[in-house]
């Protein structure tokens, strides 16, 4: 079934799509039979889950700054009609162009305008993940339009035609070896050596020409600030400073909730940003504007404020949270999930534990219903989210609401989990049933068990444990069998 | 020690179908240290698998039927830090959900007599050594409910420290999750069983005949997988670890 709109194909198959992503059991089995991807994810995971501990627990007031963080995203949210309103009033009257767009579809529409009016044939972009989010790089690539990365992951993935697999890390799933192979096959250098210094070289030279010569740049934001209207952007590089000093025309796409209410709380938010996304204590570039300053800088200044599902998720307080998140990346690197499987798996840009609450909210539960499964709910990612995000108690309630769906299907019967899962609430309604209960299954069990009293392969479901698990078979009596026996008197 | 307490053991469904040694030791340790243990048979489960599988009505009978059993407990003791956690973080919730006021008040005045058997031991009884004896190198897989929702910090390894003649190994990446995670094991069977691996070479390389923690159901996963893998250890909950002595050794040894 194919769904609504616009789809991005790559060799004839959507990518990061979940309309029509494969479900996420299906799509790790694939992944996990890549050494080479899950080495390189176990590696970068490593080494950036490290350095944000070490950062972390050198700050004495760490749980302060997390409580803070939360309570500044928690108030946005909550006022968030209010500070969107007073962010577009004070960008419009700085310079800027504010534009509102419902889904993706919008988004597109208005880049696109934006680029018309432009004359562009060619963009060059800051990483902005909630472009992939709308699938604006082959939208515009369709209407003739090239789209260039400029993030030096991006690039790497641009040119690999390779999908992100982490939203601040992008090409994580990449080593060296493999950055090499790619910038020598698709920039002509047969002889580039896989020296860092070299491949940021390579990506040094190919970026400079298109910094001097495209004058219409995109980027994505980390903060909105209502007060004053500004954008803030962090990034290692320096290529989005360039992108927002060189072109003459800037376009901002920007998720409604990146909004915060003051310019004196990226004080907070910068520093558990930088701590939690890539274990610094500052991020090399914090770049800030407001609208246009003349002679400095874009002189055409858009914003493009996209809801795209998100204003849906406002209502209920548990889900609300989710649009807390600034996209640091820490609930990925220390998920042991994400960590066996990088991020291709999660079929959405957002992958992790934040996509598997994120993606399928933003699908409206009409896809995605495979990722708030996609946990074991071990609550490390809520343990390490800066802005306190109860990940594990959105997981459970989205997978409510998965079943709830579930209930209408004429299939249900037909899945052994749903089945067992009715016929287990009916047994431990009453002591009598699940007594019977046990005895039951010691005598079905006993049929599984071999002379060692272990069972090594049941059928169904149970297949799907002893598939790497053997499992102890019954133990002559239960406990309930033993207290009455020998206590009971 | 505490000689006139009595406590209610809520033995979980799990433990009472498949791991009964592990409620035989936890009696057997806690009548040792002068508790009166009484056993309500009208029990059955928490609900934390219906809840995580996302069956939230299911959850919700559950939930009404451990509140109204256990009104009048004065204390009750549960060996399996994922059942406490379920009561302690999800049961608020569902019983708000629920808009039952006389239900929440019960709860309410409830949930501060419910204790991890670990933090009963610490906390309650003061005891930390329960005159155990295991004299077998040891390691502990701090189970994620235990180590992020009840917090039980160093409470297992104060217990396991005055256990004579055990030799205590430490596991790297103890916060790593085993891929158990209830029936993600079996709907996400293939990424549970990588953690399962990633886990028992941490496990392996530190050469330690048992592998401890306060819930079985990490347990039988790993268990699972090292019968399976003729590997040279095994699980053993730690109630079993902690109600051993010379004179009646652990059950698991004989």
């Amino acid at each position: 079934m194919s769904a609504p709109g616009y789809h991005a194909v790559r060799d004839g198959h959507t990518v990061l799509d979940p309309r029509t992503a494969p479900p996420f059991p299906d799509a790790a089995l694939t992944v996990l039979r890549n050494a080479q991807l899950r080495k390189n994810v176990a590696c970068a995971t490593d080494v950036i889950q490290g350095k944000r501990d070490r950062l972390v627990a050198e700050k004495a007031d760490w749980s302060q700054l997390r409580d803070a963080a939360s309570a500044i995203r928690a108030h946005t949210l909550e006022h968030l009609n209010e500070y969107l309103r007073q962010f577009e009033e004070q960008c419009t009257d700085a310079g800027g162009m504010v534009h509102w767009a419902a889904d993706a579809e919008e988004a597109r529409a208005v880049v696109l305008k934006i680029l018309r009016e432009e004359k562009a044939d060619e963009v060059i972009k800051i990483k902005t993940m909630t472009s992939t989010e709308i699938q604006l790089n082959p939208f515009l690539q369709e209407h003739g339009i090239a789209a260039h990365e400029t993030d030096l992951a991006e690039i790497i993935l641009q040119l690999g035609n390779d999908e992100p697999s982490h939203i601040v890390v992008p090409a994580l799933h990449v080593n060296r070896a493999q950055v090499r192979e790619i910038f020598a096959r698709t920039m002509g250098l047969p002889g580039l050596s896989d020296d860092p210094q070299a491949l940021t070289a390579a990506a040094r030279t190919y970026l400079r020409k298109m910094f001097l010569t495209v004058p219409t740049a995109i980027s994505g934001a980390n903060y909105l600030v209502a007060e004053t209207g500004g954008v803030a952007i962090v990034e290692s590089e320096g290529n989005g400073r360039m992108c927002l000093t060189l072109p003459r025309t800037m376009i901002t796409l920007a998720g409604i909730e990146k909004v915060i209410p003051r310019f004196r709380d990226l004080e907070v938010m910068l520093q558990v940003l930088a701590r939690s996304a890539t274990g610094e204590r500052m991020n090399p570039y914090t770049s800030l504007w407001t609208g246009v300053t003349p002679g400095d800088g874009p002189q055409r200044f858009h914003v493009v404020l996209l809801d795209n599902g998100r204003s849906a998720m406002l209502r209920r307080e548990v889900e609300r949270q989710t649009l807390k998140c600034i996209r640091c990346g820490a609930c990925m690197n220390t998920c042991p999930v994400y960590r066996q499987t990088g991020g291709h798996a999660y079929g959405s840009v957002y992958p992790g534990p934040i996509g598997a609450i994120l993606t399928p909210q933003l699908q409206k539960l009409e896809h995605a219903q495979t990722l708030p499964y996609a946990s074991s709910l071990c609550g490390a990612c809520y343990d390490v989210c800066p802005v306190k995000i109860n990940i594990p108690e959105v997981l459970i309630d989205l997978r409510a609401q998965v079943t709830e769906k579930e209930r209408e299907s004429e299939r249900r019967f037909f899945d052994p989990i749903y089945l067992g899962m009715l016929i287990a609430n009916w047994v431990f309604a009453s002591a009598a049933r699940f007594s019977l209960a046990q005895r039951a299954a010691r005598i079905g069990l006993w049929l599984f068990t071999r002379k060692d009293g272990w069972i090594h392969t049941l059928p169904s479901v149970g297949g799907r444990w002893t598939m790497t698990r053997d499992l102890r078979g019954m133990p002559k009596e239960t406990f309930r069998e033993w207290w009455s026996k020998e206590r009971a008197r | 020690m505490v000689g006139s307490m009595r406590i209610s053991l809520f033995i979980t469904c799990y433990n009472d179908t498949l791991f009964p040694e592990t409620g035989r030791a936890v009696v057997r340790l806690l009548e040792r240290l002068g508790v009166e243990v009484e056993f309500r048979p009208a029990q059955t489960c928490c609900g934390q698998m219906h809840a995580n599988t996302g069956f939230r009505g299911e959850a919700f009978s559950q939930a009404k039927r451990f509140v109204k059993l256990y009104a009048d407990a004065e204390t009750i003791v549960i060996p399996s830090s994922s059942c406490v956690a379920m009561i302690r973080d999800q049961y608020p919730g569902l019983i708000a959900e629920l808009g039952n006021d006389a239900l929440r008040r019960e709860f309410e005045s409830l949930l501060p007599r419910v204790h991890e058997l670990s933090e009963f031991l610490v906390d309650k009884l003061g005891a930390e050594d329960v005159g155990a004896y295991f004299p077998h190198r040891v390691t502990y897989h701090a189970s994620c409910h235990g180590l992020r929702a009840l917090l039980l910090g160093d409470r297992p390894f104060r217990l396991l420290k005055h256990v004579r003649g055990l030799e205590l190994a430490n596991l790297d990446n103890v916060d790593r999750c085993c891929g158990f995670g209830g029936t993600f094991s079996v709907k996400n069977a293939e990424v549970s069983s990588a953690m399962l691996t990633a886990k028992l070479q941490d496990l392996q390389s530190t050469r330690a005949e048992f592998c401890t923690a306060l819930d079985n159901s990490c347990l039988m996963h790993l268990g699972g997988a090292m019968h399976r893998e003729f590997a040279a250890m095994r699980t053993i909950h730690m109630a079993e670890i902690l109600a051993s002595t010379e004179a009646a050794p652990a059950e698991a040894l004989a």
